[in-house]
């Protein structure tokens, strides 16, 4: 794997083997020392030009468990806000000796366009490009996924059979397009619910049901409920007539949580809005795995970091798009 | 190309008995104990040589697996390769007496790997180890403490170990 640009085009094999390798990752974690020599003398640069708190320092840590050395770039003070372009920006970086670039942009394909452009020679992973992809967040989900259905009997194994619902922003969220082509790639059956100004304008390209009532979706029985965090500032437009409609209408409430099969889980990216998406009662269920889909998150990007980087740079340049 | 067979699978069952007696002799009996295989076939032949030891020496002795991948300093010259399964029996190695087992001893390096994963998981009273096949060509001060056979061979050769539970045949051959 050269770099990790998006799940759409990650074969079933590279999926499985990062969430395996992710598993052996928090497998160490759990350890006397929690460090890994196994990047010394790799250097990882976070280079963000959105704010994002959770993904920055969950990156950061999985690369300095494995001992690599981070730097942490942030477009706001810094020469981006002078007006220097990504091309000025990614060549800085090759000059410093980066080996990956951890990118986070506004802009959709921001990151395939510094894995492709021949800038910098470095691994670059997406953190989230525009309204486009979020691959480590769909990885840690379907890990997180995959671990609480299967337990101890997880290694190997892919989520056919299993069925997801998505609940919330799709039309904004990076974070559905990457389950929704992972989970579809691991043998899931993928159900959106939204209200329908917040679907996309054509979804018949997507491997997904689409169903506009929670209540209805719940009554099929998911074995994962993934909520979506309702994203404020994006909210310009009336997507919605106001939040305590929607939270009536789309809220994981206690009575639909009651609703749920025994056994399945609802999920978060995070952060939260309580009260709006998610109540108090969800969040804080033994249902929810929020915090382990946190501590998954560092395994993955462990994972991620660990296969771009540890072994010997394959040279095809361009071709390898993955 | 020609490929010898040096042992066959009475040969390696007998110097599987023989390492497992040399292991409680040194270790004045079984107290203490952990034995862990490197992956692969070091934790297949752990798995063979510690019901033998608690047989011949009467008391259970733990056994575990230790993967050093992570811990290699040729991991940038070889293509990527997936981590293994590290298990640590659940009494930890804290004051234990640890014995690494592997297949083939050669540059050392894998050993050389293993002690420093053995550092972040605990502090053993002595780290041992075994290994079926040493075929020379040291490249660190590094000795096994109980050897099956030893095997002079050239840089060149390759000696590959075949065990039943994996490759569905037992024998040791030298390729060159």
């Amino acid at each position: 794997m050269r770099h990790l640009l998006d799940t759409q085009h990650l074969s079933r094999e590279d999926a499985l083997e990062i969430l395996d390798v992710a598993e052996d990752m928090a497998d160490t974690q759990r350890r006397e020392v929690k460090k890994l020599p196994t990047l010394r003398g790799k250097t990882v640069v976070n280079l963000f030009f959105e704010d994002s708190t959770r993904t920055r320092i969950s990156f950061e840590a999985a690369a300095k468990r494995l001992s690599a050395d981070v730097i942490n770039f942030s477009a706001k003070g810094s020469s981006v806000s002078k007006g220097e372009s990504l091309q000025d920006t990614a060549q800085t970086l090759q000059a410093m000796g980066a080996d990956a670039v951890v990118i986070r942009h506004g802009a959709s394909g921001a990151p395939r366009t510094l894995a492709t452009s021949g800038w910098i020679t470095a691994g670059v992973v997406n953190a989230g490009d525009g309204t486009h992809e979020h691959p480590t967040q769909a990885l840690l989900d379907a890990l997180t996924i995959r671990k609480r259905l299967f337990g101890d009997d997880s290694r190997g194994r892919d989520l056919s059979g299993i069925r997801v619902t998505i609940v919330g922003d799709v039309l904004h969220s990076r974070v559905a397009r990457s389950n929704v082509w992972l989970l579809h790639t691991l043998g899931a059956h993928v159900t959106l619910v939204a209200p329908p100004t917040l679907v996309p304008q054509d979804v018949s390209g997507w491997p997904v049901e689409v169903d506009f009532d929670l209540d209805h979706a719940i009554a099929a029985g998911p074995d994962a409920l993934m909520m979506l965090r309702i994203q404020l500032e994006r909210m310009n437009a009336a997507y919605f007539p106001t939040e305590r409609e929607y939270s009536r209408r789309y809220g994981l409430d206690a009575r639909r949580l009651e609703a749920l099969p025994t056994g399945s889980i609802v999920l978060h990216p995070g952060p939260m809005n309580r009260g709006l998406e998610i109540s108090a009662e969800a969040a804080d269920s033994p249902r929810s795995t929020v915090l382990e889909q946190v501590t998954n998150g560092v395994s993955v990007r462990m994972a991620v970091l660990y296969l771009l980087l540890a072994g010997e740079r394959p040279h095809t340049e361009k071709e390898d798009l993955r | 190309m020609s490929t010898r067979t040096v042992m066959h699978d009475a040969d390696i069952a007998r110097a599987l008995t023989r390492i497992s007696h040399e292991i409680l002799e040194s270790n004045k009996g079984p107290e203490g104990l952990v034995l862990l295989g490197i992956p692969t076939r070091g934790v297949t032949l752990a798995n063979r040589i510690t019901p033998m030891i608690s047989e011949f020496g009467g008391a259970h002795v733990p056994v575990g697996s230790l993967d050093v991948t992570m811990y290699r300093d040729d991991l940038h010259r070889n293509p990527t390769r997936a981590p293994r399964k590290t298990e640590i029996p659940a009494g930890g190695i804290d004051g234990r007496t640890v014995v690494l087992i592997d297949d083939v001893l050669f540059s050392g390096r894998s050993i050389r790997a293993a002690l420093d994963a053995l550092q972040d998981i605990g502090r053993p009273a002595a780290v041992r180890l075994a290994t079926l096949i040493d075929r020379g060509h040291r490249e660190l001060p590094i000795r096994p403490d109980f050897v099956g056979k030893n095997l002079p061979s050239s840089r060149e050769e390759r000696v590959n170990v075949r065990l039943a539970e994996i490759d569905g045949i037992e024998e040791v051959t030298i390729e060159s």
